[in-house]
């Protein structure tokens, strides 16, 4: 501990913009790591069904999708079974939106933390969302399952999953990042967010296939981060016939964009939060 | 080398007032402001006056500047309100300043609240983790301690068991527990001390006592005197916001306890009614005086003085005098009079004023109000003047006798210190141990 005593702390009021301190993020990785631990523990504590929630969700889902717009409705699904065309882009969306949901309400659900300890707060919202991935990666073996039971084999394509799960995490976080850091002053968010995730579901390319847009109105459909998401999970996966262009180049820009507003905004606010909350 | 570990500069922070603390605005009545904000901003851009309703802010502190050494135990004291906690959260980086400054060396650990992010749902051993990260331990240190943290709560049996399922007694033994087991070099505490049943405040005052002698910086504020004047070299005293001492422990705890119940020097009982006697002459004037020069707050056995002015009408040859000093309830527990000692004073002709002092050596009393009533007489006869107004008086527990340490109030009414003593020796079957002083000498 010895070699940390020429560590200075400078307190003073700070204005306007301010760094987003990732050096002190990284030192403070075991609390961020806690966090996350915690909230995974927590969440399904006390429920019967327990951490098959992660499952249960986006497989009902897929379900009435299924039933209504696969059957009833014929939406077209690219050439592949409908349940299975629908489930792709099940979970990586239903990892974003819960992701949304829990770093929204982090703050605020942890105000005791906020007005009593200091951490760099930017942790809160991140461990949210990471807790999420545990959810995402149950929900990623009933797919596995899926793929075997359909007979569909991956291409090299599956490589480039990881990265398309970071831009879904990136985007989550970004979004969450604002939200959860309007939330300590406007409790209104608490009541937009469940119909803001709502429209955005149908916003993006779940139900449907991108591919019946048109290509400019495709590529513009790129702004919707998630949609550029979805359809390269079903690139990788299915192998369908939306390999990364255009649409993932904006969704990527797009994304990686409300992540840098979303984290500066997120510092600027945070220096008022213990005493809002 | 720096010795400082903490300097504090002009610090001062606001509140909105409303603002502060759990008060959130909704979007619309944001927007609604704001539109309101910029009609007055447009009328007073037009008219050239400006409306005078700005919000209504408060200081929590003003212009705060100190210096902690290394290794220094450094107390803050004050009444509620007065900008303790507010210190505290400034120095922890929870909330900003509004202006000044201060700089830390070295690695802070603080303590606002015993049990900070437990969760009730996670067993006491994953509570221990979460918290001591929370609290900003490494995890190899919380697993280092971890036998030695929950030895000292005494939840061996427990560890496994969600927190939930804990008496609160245990929670709290847990919490504090683990937070004493931090390893920072400065550690902020607020005000946690107080914890779980007598035996364990014991406990948690020998290992504060420990940590802050183990050369650490301490920050400490509390309320509880006797807490501060055992652990602290230097104590703040805060009041409104702003920084009126600075200095010696006992001096600071004085001027605090003086300043909860500011009483005048001197009062004036001639024009009171509320008295009995001959009405050959009157108590005047009384006036309380400590050793430190307080006039209504006294330390547990603080000697302090009673003087009594007297206006005496009618010639008298053997003056006595004395008080009463009841509890608030009316109880009586003291009575103080010169004949009981065989004293008595004067002549005194007529038209003449007399002026008595009583030296008290100390009360050893339960801390709380307590009244006095005065009275003199003339030896032999009736009493003369007796004050049936009580005079308040307040004994406060500064940490002058031992036994103070853990008192509680209603628990007693007389404290004083003992001194203690312990033997042991080996049980033998053919040897009954008693306490008959004839057992060595008998056979």
């Amino acid at each position: 501990m010895s070699n940390e005593e020429a560590q200075i702390v400078r307190i003073e009021p700070t204005r306007g913009w301010v760094s987003l301190r990732l050096s002190e993020l990284w030192e403070y990785r075991e609390l961020l790591f806690f966090l996350t631990w915690r909230d995974i523990k927590v969440r399904y504590k006390q429920t019967a069904l327990g951490a098959s929630w992660a499952i249960i969700q986006p497989l009902l889902t897929m379900v009435v999708f299924s039933l209504f717009f696969g059957k009833l409705a014929g939406v077209p699904s690219d050439d592949v079974p409908y349940p299975i065309f629908s489930y792709t882009a099940l979970v990586p969306w239903t990892f974003f939106a819960s992701g949304l949901n829990f770093s929204s309400n982090s703050l605020v659900s942890n105000s005791n933390l906020l007005t009593k300890v200091y951490f760099p707060r930017l942790a809160m919202p991140i461990a949210s969302v990471l807790s999420v991935a545990v959810d995402f990666a149950l929900a990623f073996l009933v797919l596995v399952a899926m793929m075997i039971y359909y007979g569909i084999a991956p291409s090299w394509a599956i490589l480039w999953l990881p990265l398309f799960f970071l831009l879904a995490f990136v985007t989550s976080l970004g979004v969450g990042f604002w939200l959860s850091a309007l939330n300590v002053t406007y409790r209104d968010v608490r009541y937009t967010l469940p119909f803001l995730v709502q429209l955005w579901l149908f916003l993006t390319p779940i139900a449907y296939p991108s591919s019946l847009l048109e290509e400019p109105w495709r590529t513009l459909l790129g702004i919707n981060p998630m949609a550029g998401v979805v359809e390269s999970f079903r690139w990788a996966l299915l192998g369908t016939d939306t390999a990364p262009g255009s649409m993932i180049a904006v969704s990527t820009l797009v994304g990686l964009g409300i992540l840098a507003t979303g984290a500066f905004y997120f510092r600027r606010m945070e220096r008022s939060f213990a005493d809002v909350v | 080398m720096n010795n400082t570990a903490i300097s504090v500069n002009k610090i001062s922070k606001r509140y909105r007032i409303g603002t502060q603390k759990q008060r959130y605005r909704t979007l619309r009545e944001s927007l609604a402001n704001s539109a309101g904000a910029s009609a007055r901003h447009i009328r007073t851009k037009l008219t050239g006056t400006r409306s005078a309703r700005s919000k209504p802010t408060i200081w929590a502190l003003q212009d705060i500047s100190f210096e902690v050494g290394h290794g220094e135990v450094l107390g803050v004291i004050g009444p509620n309100g007065s900008g303790k906690s507010t210190l505290l959260k400034i120095l922890s980086r929870i909330t900003e300043p509004t202006s000044g400054w201060a700089e830390i060396r070295g690695r802070v650990g603080s303590l606002l609240e015993v049990g900070t992010g437990f969760h009730p749902e996670l067993t006491g051993r994953e509570n221990i983790y979460l918290n001591g990260a929370i609290l900003g331990m490494r995890r190899h240190q919380i697993e280092r301690r971890f036998d030695e943290i929950v030895s000292f709560a005494e939840v061996e049996r427990f560890v496994d068991t969600p927190v939930k399922r804990f008496s609160s007694g245990m929670q709290m033994r847990l919490a504090f527990s683990v937070a004493a087991h931090l390893e920072p070099e400065i550690l902020l505490i607020d005000e946690v001390l107080a914890v779980g049943d007598l035996s364990f405040q014991r406990k948690c005052m020998g290992k504060m006592t420990e940590v802050a002698g183990e050369g650490r910086t301490v920050l400490f504020v509390s309320h509880a005197m006797p807490a501060v004047s055992q652990l602290c070299d230097r104590v703040l005293v805060l009041t409104g916001g702003r920084l009126t001492y600075d200095g010696d422990t006992n001096t600071a705890i004085n001027l605090y306890t003086r300043s909860i119940d500011g009483g005048q020097d001197v009062i004036d009982t001639s024009a009171s009614s509320r008295r009995s006697g001959t009405g050959e002459g009157r108590i005047v004037q009384v006036r309380l005086v400590g050793a430190d020069g307080g006039t209504v707050n006294f330390g547990i056995g603080e000697p302090f003085k009673v003087l009594m002015m007297i206006d005496l009408r009618d010639r008298i040859s053997q003056l006595v005098a004395g008080f009463e000093l009841t509890s608030l309830q009316g109880n009586r527990i003291l009575n103080v009079r010169s004949d009981s000692q065989g004293l008595s004073f004067g002549p005194y002709l007529d038209n003449q004023v007399v002026t008595l002092t009583i030296s008290v050596p100390g009360l050893p009393l339960y801390p709380g109000t307590y009244l006095i009533y005065p009275w003199f007489a003339s030896r032999g006869g009736k009493r003369v003047d007796n004050l049936e107004e009580g005079i308040k008086i307040n004994l406060v527990s500064q940490g002058l006798l031992e036994s103070e340490a853990l008192i509680q109030v209603g628990r007693g009414v007389i404290l004083i210190d003992c001194s203690w003593e312990a033997h042991e020796s080996t049980k033998r079957s053919d040897d009954h141990p008693t306490l008959s002083p004839s057992r060595a000498t008998s056979e």
